[in-house]
């Protein structure tokens, strides 16, 4: 009992996070590494599996649905992350001084980022339903024409950045309200006393001041932006047609509609290179500035 | 002399004016701000208290008297109960399992600058989960764990555990070493400081990450969609379900989102300082 516990003690740096790496190991690792065999096969769920060597990563380059996706992805990100980065900078310049109420406010912004995504997903499409949505009735009361919002080709992905914008502007918000603090006061003395504008003390002082929380929220966002499943999948489920299909939702569905396994973990292996290079690349450049 | 519109106390006054104007201005801007993000919670629940005819109306009735009838007929036609147990238990269990199996990691990293690990599983949480999906539905499909809590409690542990770590480590980084040493100095064992000392001087941290991996086990729905079923099928794949067979029901939809999210805004509002630091993974401090 006592050498168990002297064992113990020698070895902790090992044992305690001993149960957390086996985790990883049997519910991450394995399941990385299984993709890769899994993308040699052609394989359907509860079928035969046939060797077919790099087929599967043939057919993706050639297949125009996944470069449909691959586009799709990369328009819905870029589309909503600098989006979000200017809203999430307007609430934080907006909200960094003293007003009445302030904790609510903050604590108002949090509850899109908190509340069930399946719960938000669903409000917005009513909220977006062509003929009985509220959105409707709001452009009609301004005069203007009726939308027909995510069933509509070309407006479901720009409607989607809407929602995700609403959802995660607070959190970059957030993110460089904390920094904006950090911003010593005295520089902003120092400025006035000089002479500058509110404006120039804005880009020469608060931006450089936050540069990097800018950078650390752009990466967050981005690497989740590249992978947003759930309000695509809830509003749209990819349509109309695929003109919201991004290549997670492609994925998933190769691999749960169409229980096409092998080439679900070819897809599948193209997201996670997609997401972590660029999460990789972000950081690079993180590091630079 | 007409110069004695100019004196400094005009001068001054004439600044306050402005700037008075301008903090008007910004107040305006912020209820603005706050108006659009309460939004889509207020139209949540109006349709979920209007009745099927109002909710239908193409021009919305924003005044109508209120009727609970959608929250009856969710709550009993479907199983709705059920569907938050399951939530419910997928969320305690794999919380729970999560902080058996992150405390000590987070600590180990901690205390012996273990980064490496640290990194490791903060690329877990950067994978996109569906990464792990189609392996973990063929592995539990094979071994008959689809539609069982245990694939759940696993699936979800992988949203959680990484959460619990990265708090915590901060967390414990900041217990004084020396409170430690001397509990060694008496004579406790590793494990004995760590539960008698390090975690009763944790305890703010480890609710906060506790409740960050509830909640987000809550609202999990990728994982859930394909490996729960009819018995332990967790409240938002039941309401998307919902949506997706049968006609659309606006009141009931409108009554279902607000159950599900009212648990976890009020967790929100006892921890709301640690949201960020935890969607963040530690990058932002609280």
């Amino acid at each position: 009992m006592k050498s168990a516990a002297a064992f113990i003690d020698r070895n902790a740096r090992y044992l305690f996070p001993l149960p957390a790496i086996l985790a990883i190991l049997v519910l991450i690792v394995a399941p990385v590494v299984t993709n890769f065999v899994l993308s040699l096969y052609d394989f359907f769920v509860g079928g035969q599996p046939y060797f077919v060597g790099l087929e599967n990563y043939q057919r993706a380059f050639s297949d125009a649905r996944v470069w449909n996706g691959v586009r799709n992805t990369f328009y819905f990100t870029f589309f909503a992350v600098p989006l979000q980065l200017l809203v999430g900078i307007g609430i934080a310049v907006l909200f960094n001084r003293d007003f009445p109420g302030k904790g609510l406010a903050r604590t108002v912004i949090l509850l899109p980022m908190v509340a069930t995504p399946v719960a938000i997903a669903l409000i917005w499409a009513l909220m977006f339903n062509p003929s009985l949505g509220v959105f409707n009735y709001f452009l009609e009361s301004l005069g203007l024409p009726r939308s027909l919002w995510v069933a509509q080709s070309s407006l479901a992905i720009p409607s989607l950045v809407l929602v995700d914008t609403w959802q995660w502007s607070p959190m970059i918000a957030l993110i460089l309200l904390a920094a904006m603090q950090s911003v010593p006061a005295e520089h902003y003395e120092a400025a006035r006393i000089d002479g500058a504008s509110g404006w120039q003390s804005f880009w020469h002082i608060t931006i450089p001041g936050i540069r990097s929380a800018i950078v650390v929220a752009l990466i967050l966002r981005a690497v989740d932006a590249l992978k947003t499943f759930d309000i695509i999948y809830v509003i749209t489920e990819g349509g109309p047609g695929t003109a919201s299909e991004t290549l997670n939702v492609l994925a998933f569905k190769t691999g749960f509609q169409f229980f096409h396994a092998g080439y679900a973990a070819t897809l599948l292996i193209f997201l996670m290179f997609l997401v972590l290079g660029i999460a990789i690349l972000l950081n690079a450049v993180r590091n630079r500035t | 002399m007409s110069t004695a519109a100019l004196t400094p106390a005009r001068i001054a006054a004439r600044a306050r004016r402005g700037r008075a104007l301008k903090n008007l201005g910004i107040f305006a801007l912020i209820v603005v701000v706050l108006a659009i993000m309460l939004f889509p919670f207020y139209w949540m629940v109006l349709t979920s208290l209007r009745s099927q005819v109002d909710n239908v109306s193409r021009v919305p009735v924003w005044w109508f008297t209120p009727t609970l009838e959608n929250y009856q007929n969710v709550i009993s036609r479907n199983n709705f109960l059920d569907f938050t147990w399951n939530s419910f238990v997928i969320a305690a269990l794999s919380t729970g399992v999560g902080l058996v199996l992150g405390l000590p990691a987070a600590y180990s990293i901690a205390r012996f600058k273990q980064e490496g690990l640290a990194i490791a599983i903060l690329i877990a949480r950067l994978t996109p989960y569906i990464t792990y999906l189609v392996p973990w539905y063929l592995a539990f499909r094979a071994l008959g764990l689809i539609d069982t809590y245990l694939a759940l409690t696993l699936t979800h542990l992988i949203v959680g555990m990484p959460l619990i770590v990265w708090i915590m480590i901060s967390f414990f980084e900041g217990v004084p070493q020396d409170l430690e040493e001397a509990a060694f100095v008496d004579g406790a064992t590793r494990i004995g400081a760590f539960v008698r000392v390090i975690l009763p001087l944790s305890t703010p941290g480890i609710v906060a990450a506790s409740i960050l991996a509830f909640i987000f086990s809550w609202n999990q729905f990728l994982f859930s969609l394909v490996l729960s079923g009819p018995n332990t099928r967790p409240v938002p794949v039941a309401v998307f379900n919902f949506i997706s067979y049968g006609q659309i029901d606006f009141g009931g939809l409108g009554a279902a989102a607000v159950l599900i999210t009212l648990p976890v805004i009020v967790l929100t509002l006892i921890i709301q300082r640690w949201i960020v630091t935890g969607l963040t993974m530690g990058a932002v401090k609280g």
